[in-house]
């Protein structure tokens, strides 16, 4: 056997080579050549059909969660909206998937593919609830399991949430590889994967993201049975986009037109990579830092074209800063009686300041809730941004600075999603298109590209007149 | 000593600074990519000593011994007394006489 090197740039060398073996997708198959590429003909030929997941996932209790209505946010917020005005909230309640997100979607599908390609272990690289649910998955499919995790700064010091994470996934029989800040991961998932020839549970797969579409049907056929119609508003979560995409994509599926609302936490002016901000953070996922990219670049993932493109899909994306999250959880535990981890209600701080814009007779729903614990919850998680020296206090939201304080509002009314411009975003997808490939678009290309950003070809030829 | 197939953590460094990505901030440069994991203690040990174990996948990994039958030690943390204060202020508000 030729010996390969092990150094960073002979593993990123093999990537292309491991991650055909490890995710059995032929992903050049799906190319134009250009910037172009198939996306819905690899969603139709590599994923399932709904009626196949919706199999696949009852077999292993996934999905089926309940909606539940929160009338008393829904006062709170029609106690600080002009009058008649505060949409009726809505949670549909994803912590009662068995490892407790809406990541198990993910998961079984995912695992499922594995065991069918005949594989004998799954490996995921995540910091968050995908891997307690890949290990749950592969917990019931008599499979092995490897989560790698981005934890600790170069002190040794974990994000609570994340250690916690790893505790749930070592619980469920995974091995944990821990790792300190840095995109490297990528580079020891790329290691493992050619040591144990196990299948890379990619959270950016078809089969991956057509798992949540799921959550999008149910959600509607939910909300049709039992009040007669479809909700005007769904907010996602959105970091990676796979949310937001197989929710989207679920719903177009049910034949429902609601709004789909991204909703990130504000941490801008952190840097994802550096060790010195790592502990900076009282967010580790569904924030902007994960968000911002890979809306306006999706193939930055661990697999060669990724299946979550949410620019595809969004109506709005809106930010809530970390202090608004934190708020809206407590007052969901001492309103509604749900404790619930805080990542999990970031579209919920949204949700709440976006249900007061729009009348009391329309319908608002967050499409998740994650479990909560030791670690990962809002008392933790305030402590631990003080521990680091973080400013935590009462005041406006509007004033956080991610990194320096945490700004806990000092009124609810003060909660303000903030809209995002989507167009900046757009420009920012071609251009980086372009850059990529360095290549003359053709009007494949335009027509593709106007796909991905939601607009026209002439917009897309507007923004490339400008380069 | 630490006998032979307890369960234990260890950690490695598995990129050295200079081995870093070169997209990697400046700060994160200045040190080493470091991996823990656990895993059954191959032979007898000293914590500190470089050691061999073997991982719940039935890998092996090598790296300086921590740690015998790890402790899970994140909690709840400090009490944050403002939890209390925005749980008591949205009673008021929903419950209470505000308007």
């Amino acid at each position: 056997m030729v010996q390969m090197g092990n150094d960073y740039a002979s593993v990123m060398s093999r990537k292309g080579e491991i991650m055909k073996k490890s995710v059995g997708i032929d992903y050049a198959s799906f190319e134009s050549g250009s910037i172009a590429f198939d996306y819905e003909r690899m969603m139709r030929e590599t994923g399932y059909t709904l009626d196949e997941m919706q199999k696949i996932q009852k077999n292993v209790h996934v999905g089926d969660t309940p909606i539940l209505e929160l009338r008393n946010l829904t006062a709170l917020a029609r106690k600080c909206a002009k009058p008649g005005y505060g949409a009726r909230i809505f949670i549909k309640d994803e912590a009662a998937n068995p490892s407790g997100s809406f990541k198990a979607r993910r998961a079984a599908n995912a695992v499922y593919h594995a065991k069918k390609l005949g594989f004998k272990g799954v490996i995921s690289a995540t910091s968050g609830n995908y891997g307690a649910a890949v290990a749950s998955q592969a917990a019931m499919a008599g499979l092995k399991c490897i989560v790698v995790q981005e934890c600790y700064d170069s002190k040794g010091v974990g994000q609570p949430e994340i250690i916690e994470k790893a505790r749930k996934c070592e619980a469920l029989g995974a091995e944990v590889v821990q790792l300190t800040v840095g995109p490297e991961l990528f580079y020891k998932f790329l290691l493992l994967l050619e040591e144990t020839g196990y299948f890379n549970a990619s959270l950016y797969t078809p089969f991956g993201i057509a798992g949540v579409e799921t959550l999008g049907y149910e959600l509607s056929m939910q909300f049709r049975e039992k009040y007669g119609k479809d909700p005007d508003m769904v907010v996602c979560t959105n970091a990676g986009g796979g949310n937001l995409t197989g929710t989207a994509r679920g719903l177009l599926k049910a034949g429902a037109s609601c709004q789909v609302v991204g909703a990130s936490v504000n941490l801008s002016g952190l840097h994802m990579a550096s060790d010195t901000q790592f502990n900076k953070k009282s967010f580790t996922t569904g924030h902007t830092g994960f968000g911002v990219p890979f809306a306006s670049w999706p193939d930055r993932s661990d697999v060669p074209r990724s299946a979550a493109r949410p620019l595809r899909y969004m109506d709005r994306y809106v930010t809530i800063s970390q202090g608004s999250v934190f708020y809206i959880t407590e007052a969901l535990a001492s309103l509604e009686g749900l404790e619930k981890g805080p990542a999990g209600n970031t579209a919920l701080a949204a949700a709440f300041s976006l249900a007061q814009q729009m009348p009391e007779d329309q319908m608002i729903v967050v499409q998740e809730t994650e479990y909560t614990g030791a670690g990962k919850h809002v008392q933790p998680q305030l402590a631990f941004a003080r521990e680091n020296g973080i400013d935590v206090r009462f005041g406006d939201p509007a004033d956080e600075v991610p990194g320096v304080n945490v700004i806990l509002p000092s009124h609810p009314s003060l909660i303000k999603a903030v809209d995002v411009d989507l167009d900046h975003m757009r420009k920012s997808l071609i251009k980086t298109a372009v850059k990529t490939y360095n290549v003359e678009p053709t009007a494949e290309d335009i027509a593709f590209l106007a796909e991905e950003t939601r607009t026209n070809p002439d917009f897309v030829k507007a923004v490339l007149a400008t380069l | 000593m630490i006998n032979k197939g307890e369960w234990v953590l260890i950690k490695r460094d598995i990129l050295a600074p200079a081995e870093r990505a070169p997209q990697v901030p400046d700060d994160t440069k200045k040190v080493p990519l470091t991996m823990w994991v656990k895993g059954h203690l191959q032979a007898d040990a000293e914590i500190g000593a470089e050691v061999e174990v073997i991982t719940r996948t039935g890998r092996t990994e090598t790296g300086i011994l921590l740690e015998v039958n790890p402790r899970y030690d994140h909690d709840f943390g400090d009490f944050v007394p403002e939890l209390l204060t925005i749980s008591e202020q949205v009673r008021e508000i929903v419950f209470g006489g505000e308007q």
